[in-house]
């Protein structure tokens, strides 16, 4: 950590005794979401997200691919995130950093557990079928890119178009259906700094904390969670948190629903 | 280049495919300065290109033995995003061309910007192709060029980019994906405008000498309004600051 890191992490930590978040925020609150879609015309989906100055832009394309062996009537999804080194001066070139990758596979695993993607839709015909890439580019970094990343995926799927399939072709100047999206999901990531759990942590706010959970939800069931960092939280703490984060999905389950012209 | 076979028209009534003359570029908008962590960064919107740079800088070089003590070093990325083509999902991270473009783009950067003035230091660019249809580097580096200004980085000149080349008999500039594609050539070019000196160029296909002149010339001339644009994006940026801070 960078000796300026270092006097913020310290400063977070006063605040926090004191009962104040950094930008007056309540502990259970979330910054402000706002929600581009369809920006980029050549990808199938796409949604650019800020969640305060924390911007993802995620983008959906379709490739035509042999189903899985053990899944021979159904398509794929995977879910990659790259940690752009223009989104922050912690971020450096070269191949996937740790923290990428589990971004990449917490959002994944919320997704695919709530049965977002109609994975059965994708089937086209003998030995053929869609893979759904979703990839979520890190654009500015500022703290809790899980719950960023979940509102960008969503989005971005659920503007998605599939290309027209003709005569063994795939002709991708024509869209001809809408993705088929069975459900939402939504995260809620806490931070803990001075034994306070802090919805929707800021890069300062995550730099200060010790310890770290994401909670993915749809409406009725939790669908995936995630620790992060050295510190724990009692099994009160993770209960009252869940219950925090259902609350939240459904104005989150809103705003995204929103964004869809 | 694409196959001769199922060539388009790229030519119909002596215009193109999107209606331009030979000598007009794509619409583009510049904005300076849209990301908050970097020191200086720029967003193009050029015809369909939708392209972000940003630049972090000058700061200690690493690692130390690239570390000139005389002057700062600069470092490139140019990456285009997985989805950023019409075509199928590419594979993330810099490919071999890619990493070439980098190279020369770097090269243009270590013409232009004071080196001297930063000693011991390292420059960042990073360029990442969130859209592209057609001369991505030109839109690149000319957005990277907004992004050092806005950095506040001292540069000799605000240097710009862009392509021309030849579709049949006719010489034009800034080609889109499709003419890039069946084009006879498409040579980009990047220009530091106070003495026309061209310090990036990039060539394949045929051309005649004659043509390669009027090609230059012709690209010389539509640069003036990428150089507009990259000034009015600057301006705007400051203009807005100045907002904020009242």
């Amino acid at each position: 950590m960078e000796a300026i890191d270092i006097v913020k992490t310290s400063y977070i930590k006063e605040l926090i005794a004191k009962g104040i978040r950094e930008d007056g925020r309540k502990a259970n609150e979330f910054r402000k979401i706002e929600i581009v879609s369809g920006l980029i015309k050549n990808a199938e989906g796409s949604a650019q997200v800020d969640l305060g100055a924390t911007r993802v832009l995620a983008g959906v394309k379709l490739n035509l691919d042999e189903p899985m062996e053990d899944t021979p009537n159904q398509g794929n999804l995977v879910v990659s995130a790259e940690l752009l080194p223009l989104a922050s001066a912690s971020y450096e070139t070269g191949p996937p950093s740790p923290d990428s990758i589990e971004l990449a596979r917490v959002v994944d695993r919320g997704i695919r557990h709530a049965k977002c993607v109609n994975l059965e839709s994708l089937f086209v015909e003998e030995a053929k079928a869609w893979t759904v890439y979703v990839d979520l580019y890190v654009l500015n970094y500022n703290g809790n890119l899980f719950d960023a990343g979940s509102i960008a995926a969503m989005s971005a799927l659920l503007s998605t178009e599939v290309p027209k399939y003709e005569d063994g072709k795939v002709v991708r100047e024509e869209r001809v259906s809408k993705l088929k999206i069975d459900n939402i999901i939504t995260s809620s990531t806490f931070a803990k700094v001075g034994g306070k759990s802090l919805l929707d942590p800021t890069a300062n706010e995550t730099n200060a904390a010790y310890s770290r959970v994401t909670i993915a939800t749809d409406e009725k069931y939790v669908r995936a969670m995630q620790k992060g960092m050295s510190g724990g939280f009692s099994a009160k703490e993770i209960e009252e948190l869940i219950e925090v984060a259902f609350n939240n999905h459904k104005e989150q389950k809103d705003i995204i629903k929103k964004s869809q012209k | 280049m694409g196959s001769s076979l199922n060539k388009p028209e790229l030519v119909v009534d002596g215009k193109r495919l999107d209606g331009r003359r030979f000598d007009e570029i794509r619409d583009l908008k510049i904005t300076a300065a849209p990301l908050k962590n970097a020191d200086g960064s720029a967003y193009i919107e050029w015809g369909n290109n939708r392209i972000l740079a940003a630049v972090y800088g000058p700061k200690e070089a690493t690692p130390r033995h690239l570390s000139d003590p005389s002057k700062a070093i600069i470092k490139c990325r140019y990456s285009m995003a997985p989805f950023s083509g019409l075509s199928e999902h590419g594979r993330s991270g810099p490919n071999r061309r890619a990493i070439e473009i980098s190279k020369v783009i770097k090269e243009v950067f270590e013409n232009v910007v004071v080196l001297s003035d930063f000693p011991g230091s390292e420059i960042d660019i990073f360029i990442e192709v969130l859209q592209g249809d057609g001369g991505t580097r030109a839109a690149g580096l000319t957005a990277a060029s907004v992004a050092v200004a806005s950095a506040g980085i001292h540069m000799r000149d605000l240097v710009y980019a862009v392509s021309a080349g030849r579709i049949d008999e006719h010489i034009a500039v800034d080609f889109t994906m499709i003419e890039d594609n069946y084009s006879d050539c498409d040579m980009p070019i990047a220009v530091a405008p106070r003495n026309n000196e061209i310090l990036l160029l990039q060539m394949d296909g045929e051309m005649t000498k004659e043509q390669m002149s009027e090609a230059i010339s012709m690209a010389l001339e539509a640069g003036k309004k990428v150089n507009v644009a990259q000034r009015n994006a600057l301006k705007e940026a400051y203009a807005r600051a100045g907002e904020e801070k009242n």
